[in-house]
């Protein structure tokens, strides 16, 4: 009984926060100086198609009316036609969406793979330099613009030292070789047993992951470091310590074990992060994903593609968010 | 906490020191004075925080001289030295039309100044008001302001910044309102976890018994207990309202041309990077200096001001 309760709860919380979305990118859609019955004509409609279009598109109801149909619609699958692709938003969404989550998963990996050890050590040696070391970093990377730092990685390791690939998500070369299957290229590639085009890709994705992986290392890294230390002070450590386990085997086996759970939600709210994230970097590496398709669209003021592309986004950052939450729930039976 | 000392023969007792570490202060103002001269001996102790503030404090020097310090004016172009490296007459060198980057960074300091400014003078502002009101009212009061803040919190906040600048329209201003729009739900939360730990308190209740009314109550009693922890988060805060500012900027949202906004700057120096990187280098190295140089102050507050996070 309490667990449906809870349940219920949950999903309505969802449900309102989702609504909530929708409202903020109605009422944007709303106040935008842009006519929608001109975008969707063109300027030299007569008076009659005007206002034959404005019913159509339901501009003369009132603005709950509004409202409500603009839900209806979003709920079915519309999100609007694309002004500059002319094609309905959600098809170009679905496009490029996997360039996004390939990019923000290999980030994601990166974050977890720098930024667990270094909350691991900074927690062992908590007050000596090794500490201060890794929160004076953390505090370096929560400093630097992301996309100058793409810049300057291309400039040094793409420019002057030819170790990594240009901007892309393949070279030129490739481009369209394999056939989007998944969407993510490398997948692809592996499926269509294209090696040399799953290493070129792989190239590819090193840099803008990197760069885009440092933006939650130190949040990773901040959290593990404060999970370690409420373990280490528990009375399991000491037993551990005392039955004369290694250092090794009660940091890492005993301790690093039990704080799984909450890094699995850290780990998955920093995904959404940088699905976010993903914006600048794919600016800078001209990655096709969702984060340029936004801000392309804002450039040419294709606001349906805008409000879209920033609903998807929204949604997809709340559904990472309930999944840190059940994922904590169904994991860590203190939490059930 | 070693100054008071035994020893009369001291040739010159610091009377003033004294007199702010005394323990039996003779006013409300002295005892205030020596809060927070404990206050700054615990964050002179930590170097890289006073770090941070000389950065901030350079800041606001560099932002209110800017004309005199300048060695060029931020928009004079002289197309016949267009990106020329660093070199004497240009310590950074200059951009696609010739200008000095140096003076244009400058003058940039006083539009990142004005952001971060603005952005510290509304949301945290916004976020205290709602967030006592939820706190000290409860009931339905605090569920509704309470549920909004939630969910205005699971919301991707630059992606909305940058939907709230598309309806807006590009503008330093419109950068300003859009950031400000979408980040006070975090002061929110904490000013109404500081009101629950007062609202029961005695003081609270002799207030409201001497005919206090709410308002006077969350305005004199409440908020000033907010503000320790508001302060902390608004610095830490305001190293991320610089970078999505000049996000903002780079994406050519944020100031326009020929405004010197580092971000803009950045971008303009895009399509040059690979060979005169300077013109791009450069401001993204004035913004990294000063994000950092409020993160590092922001973490030193917190612990002198807030030190119950570890």
């Amino acid at each position: 009984m309490p667990t449906l309760k809870r349940g219920l709860t949950l999903l309505v919380t969802v449900a309102a926060t989702l609504l909530g979305l929708l409202l903020v990118t109605f009422l944007i859609g709303r106040v935008v100086p842009i006519d929608p019955v001109l975008s969707a004509l063109g300027d030299r409609a007569n008076a009659d198609s005007y206002a034959q279009m404005r019913t159509q598109l339901g501009l003369d109801l009132p603005l709950w009316q509004q409202f409500l149909r603009y839900v209806g619609d979003v709920l079915q699958g519309d999100l609007g036609t694309s002004v500059l692709t002319s094609r309905p938003v959600l098809e170009d969404v679905l496009r490029v969406f996997p360039a996004t989550l390939e990019l923000a998963t290999v980030a994601a990996i990166v974050g977890a793979v720098l930024g667990i050890p270094a909350g691991v050590f900074a927690a062992v040696n908590r007050g000596r330099w090794p500490d201060h070391a890794i929160r004076l970093l953390g505090l370096l990377g929560h400093s630097v613009p992301i996309f100058w730092l793409g810049l300057m990685a291309l400039l040094l390791f793409y420019a002057k030292l030819d170790w990594a690939p240009g901007p892309g998500r393949v070279d030129v070369f490739y481009e369209g070789m394999v056939d989007p299957v998944t969407g993510l290229v490398t997948v692809d590639a592996l499926l269509a047993g294209e090696t040399d085009i799953f290493w070129n890709a792989v190239g590819h994705l090193v840099l803008p992951s990197a760069i885009l992986g440092l933006y939650c290392v130190a949040y990773i890294a901040r959290m593990t470091r404060g999970f370690m230390l409420d373990q280490l002070r528990q009375e399991y450590i000491t037993t551990a310590r005392v039955k004369g386990l290694s250092e090794t085997r009660v940091v890492w086996g005993h301790a690093l074990r039990n704080i799984t759970v909450p890094l699995i939600t850290v780990i998955a709210l920093s995904y959404a992060s940088l699905l976010e994230g993903s914006v600048l970097t794919e600016m800078v590496f001209a990655w096709p994903g969702l984060g340029l398709y936004i801000t392309n669209s804002l450039l040419s003021a294709d606001m349906n593609a805008v409000l879209g592309g920033t609903l998807v986004v929204g949604a997809v950052f709340i559904a990472l968010n309930l999944l840190s939450d059940l994922l904590y729930r169904l994991l860590d039976p203190r939490a059930r | 906490m070693t100054a008071r000392t035994d020893t009369p023969s001291a040739p010159r007792p610091a009377g003033w020191r004294d007199w702010l570490t005394t323990d039996t202060p003779q006013s409300r103002a002295q005892a205030r004075l020596g809060r927070a001269w404990a206050g700054w001996t615990a964050f002179r102790r930590n170097r890289l925080a006073v770090a941070g503030l000389l950065i901030v404090l350079a800041l606001v020097i560099v932002a209110a001289l800017a004309p005199v310090l300048a060695p060029h004016h931020p928009y004079a172009q002289d197309l016949n030295n267009r990106l020329m490296p660093p070199s004497a007459a240009h310590w950074l060198g200059t951009d696609a039309f010739g200008r000095d980057i140096l003076s244009r960074l400058i003058h940039g300091a006083r539009l990142t100044l004005m952001i971060v400014a603005l952005v510290a003078a509304t949301a945290p502002l916004a976020g205290l008001v709602i967030g006592t009101a939820a706190g000290y009212f409860g009931g339905w009061v605090d569920t509704v302001l309470m549920r909004i803040t939630d969910i205005a919190l699971a919301f991707p906040k630059l992606i909305l910044a940058l939907a709230f600048v598309a309806a807006l329209g590009p503008g330093i201003e419109n950068a300003v309102i859009a950031i400000a729009i979408t980040s006070w739900p975090p002061y929110a939360r904490i000013a109404r976890a500081e009101t629950l730990t007062v609202r029961r308190a005695d003081f609270i209740s002799a207030a409201r018994l001497q005919g206090a009314s709410s308002l006077r109550i969350i305005l004199g009693h409440i908020m000033p207990l907010c503000i320790a922890s508001l302060i902390v988060r608004t610095t830490l805060d305001m190293a991320g309202v610089i970078l999505t500012a000049a996000g903002l900027g780079f994406l050519g949202l944020g100031a326009q041309p020929p405004l010197p906004e580092w971000g803009a700057m950045i971008a303009s120096g895009r399509q040059y990077v690979l060979e005169q990187w300077w013109v791009a280098a450069m401001p993204g190295l004035a913004i990294f200096i000063v994000s950092l140089g409020f993160n590092l102050l922001g973490d030193g507050l917190r612990d002198v001001l807030d030190p119950k996070g570890d």
